[in-house]
């Protein structure tokens, strides 16, 4: 209990800090914010600017300004975009989901390949294997992903013509279709987060099968399978699960610009676009949204860090 | 045993390869990065045109081996940026302890909450995108993880006998600090530049393939990939080239401070 209440002090710390980071975004635009936002779509004028600065209340002082957009995210209200007018909120709920399934297919093709793969790269030691390992490790974790996607395309585009490859069909409307179109984006997504936590899994099943308790499991009579998968691998995947929350920050990222590729609408089209109009409002919001989805995802996974790991109960 | 050196030996040599062809760059690129040739466009590789050429005929080998002194001095930059001010708050979080490092670490905590991609994007947005904001952004997205990772191995140190020691002779704080401490996290300091500044032209690339950082027409491997993307069909060898200079940048960096780790840290040294 003194852990969960410890842990969440400090959600409530960061996500405090999140939220005066990017409320400051807006205000710390070098030169006259306003006008640049005007500059984007019309003619700057002053009427335009003391009429739009009073709609986003740039015109308060700054602690009233804070409190009051606090307010609004707090009740769910993240302003309304400067050019449709349509709540933030909406806008960016239509492209919240082909990121986040993006996103998730990635990570279960990345965790879920990790682990077998890692214990067979712990199986495979010595001479020449140790080299290979680390040269398609660095190669997995370098490979860029946007690059790798391209080049997917190129090479199934020539095998197979007829294949629909881009684009994104919504889950209900088609969901063999949906999953067929993220496969490939997901993959070249993936691979960083595969390499990395392969490579985990290894070093921490190496580590495992060193210890003390390895050798008792030996020493009864246990055969190797149950060595390597109940005692060494349970111990290893310790490390694995706090390395996954940090990768979905990483994924959320990567997908933003895989989305490009695959020209997927999801929240990296509406980020972009956002900022070629110079809609800072909705960027802002946009960030907000996903950094705090992310947030709260590693809070979990560290709670179940400590479900899974009674050390870290007892220790805290 | 014997094995480490050579990988390390070769992925030193690849690394100082890429270091001098971001700095003489226009040394040694065969032709003029912007010059358009309208008669060979979109040629593939040849004896003139070693990688081929662009959609406006200018030649591939020249541009990429610009682009990667526009990512290459990007990343440098930001990196360096990043470990100075990073490195100096990690120090000062470990000596100090107490506040100091408290709120220290809890700023560094909440620039650490947002994704990598996102936060530099966030900067982009507020300063306008072109090289310089992208430096700036890689710098803000990685002084909080050079802080967390210089911190970890000061606190250790600052615990140990010799600084004690320097201190019951009257030392300084910034003495014992650059002079005692500092030296100690030289390893660290190296394999994590090395690490980063391989994350940090993959950032880079990113950026410049959103459109966010270098703009065109100057030469940037992002940029190149970005372009190269739209004539994927007629002329795949922009977008092929480019991509694999930013693999092949990234790639011998981090092979290196891998290697480097391994061979510094003596714990692993037995292990892998």
């Amino acid at each position: 209990m003194r852990l969960l209440r410890n842990r969440l002090i400090d959600l409530l710390v960061v996500l405090c800090g999140i939220s005066i980071i990017t409320f400051l975004m807006i205000r710390l635009i070098p030169g006259d914010a306003v006008a640049i936002m005007l500059g984007a779509n019309t003619e700057v004028t002053p009427d335009r600017v003391a009429d739009l600065r009073a709609r986003i209340g740039l015109d308060q002082p700054i602690l009233r300004q804070y409190i009051t957009w606090l307010g609004g995210v707090l009740t769910g209200d993240l302003g309304v975009s400067l050019w449709t007018r349509r709540p933030v909120t909406t806008e960016i709920a239509a492209h919240v989901w082909p990121t986040v399934q993006l996103t998730l297919l990635a990570l279960a093709i990345g965790a879920g390949l990790a682990v077998p793969l890692g214990v067979l790269m712990a199986r495979l030691r010595g001479q020449g294997w140790d080299m290979v390992l680390r040269i398609a490790t660095v190669a997995g974790l370098t490979i860029p992903s946007f690059w790798l996607g391209i080049m997917l395309i190129l090479l199934l585009t020539a095998l197979l013509p007829d294949l629909q490859l881009l684009g994104y069909v919504p889950f209900l409307q088609d969901p063999v279709g949906n999953i067929a179109r993220l496969l490939l984006p997901a993959f070249a997504l993936s691979l960083p987060i595969l390499a990395n936590l392969a490579r985990l899994v290894r070093s921490a099943m190496l580590d495992a099968l060193g210890q003390d308790y390895i050798r008792t499991a030996r020493a009864k009579g246990a055969p190797e399978r149950a060595i390597l998968y109940r005692h060494a691998l349970r111990n290893a995947l310790i490390p694995f699960v706090t390395s996954v929350g940090i990768m979905t920050g990483y994924l959320l990222g990567g997908a933003i610009v895989v989305e490009q590729v695959f020209a997927i609408p999801g929240l990296g089209r509406l980020i972009l676009g956002a900022i070629a109009e110079r809609n800072y409002p909705l960027v802002q919001a946009t960030i907000l949204v996903i950094t705090c989805g992310f947030v709260l995802v590693n809070f979990v996974v560290d709670l179940l860090y400590a479900v899974i790991d009674p050390r870290v109960r007892q220790g805290a | 045993m014997a094995r480490y050196p050579r990988l390390l030996v070769i992925s030193g040599i690849a690394v100082t390869l890429m270091v001098v062809l971001a700095v003489f760059a226009p040394l040694i690129a065969p032709y003029d990065p912007l010059a358009q040739s309208i008669l060979a466009r979109m040629k593939g590789p040849s004896a003139a045109h070693w990688l081929g050429t662009d959609q406006f005929g200018r030649d591939l080998l020249s541009r990429i081996i610009h682009g990667l002194r526009a990512s290459f001095g990007i990343a440098a930059a930001a990196v360096s940026v990043a470990l100075v001010v990073g490195g100096t708050l990690g120090l000062l979080a470990a000596y100090y302890r107490g506040w100091t490092d408290r709120i220290l670490m809890r700023c560094m905590d909440v620039l650490f909450a947002f994704p990598v991609m996102l936060l530099a994007i966030g900067v982009i947005a507020m300063l306008g995108p072109g090289p310089g904001p992208t430096a700036i952004a890689i710098a803000v997205v990685y002084t909080p993880i050079f802080a967390r990772l210089i911190r970890g191995p000061a606190l250790v140190l600052c615990e140990s006998d010799f600084v004690t020691s320097a201190r019951c002779i009257g030392a300084s704080d910034t003495r014992i600090l650059f002079i005692h401490i500092l030296p100690n996290l030289a390893s660290v300091i190296v394999v994590q530049t090395s690490l980063l500044l391989s994350a940090a032209i993959l950032v880079e690339a990113s950026l410049s393939f959103l459109g966010l950082g270098t703009q065109p027409p100057s030469p940037s491997l992002g940029t190149m990939l970005a372009e190269g993307r739209n004539f994927l069909m007629l002329s795949p060898w922009s977008a092929v080239f480019s991509g694999l200079a930013i693999l092949i940048l990234a790639f011998t960096l981090n092979l290196l401070g891998d290697v480097v780790r391994d061979t510094l840290d003596p714990r692993l040294r037995g292990e892998q």
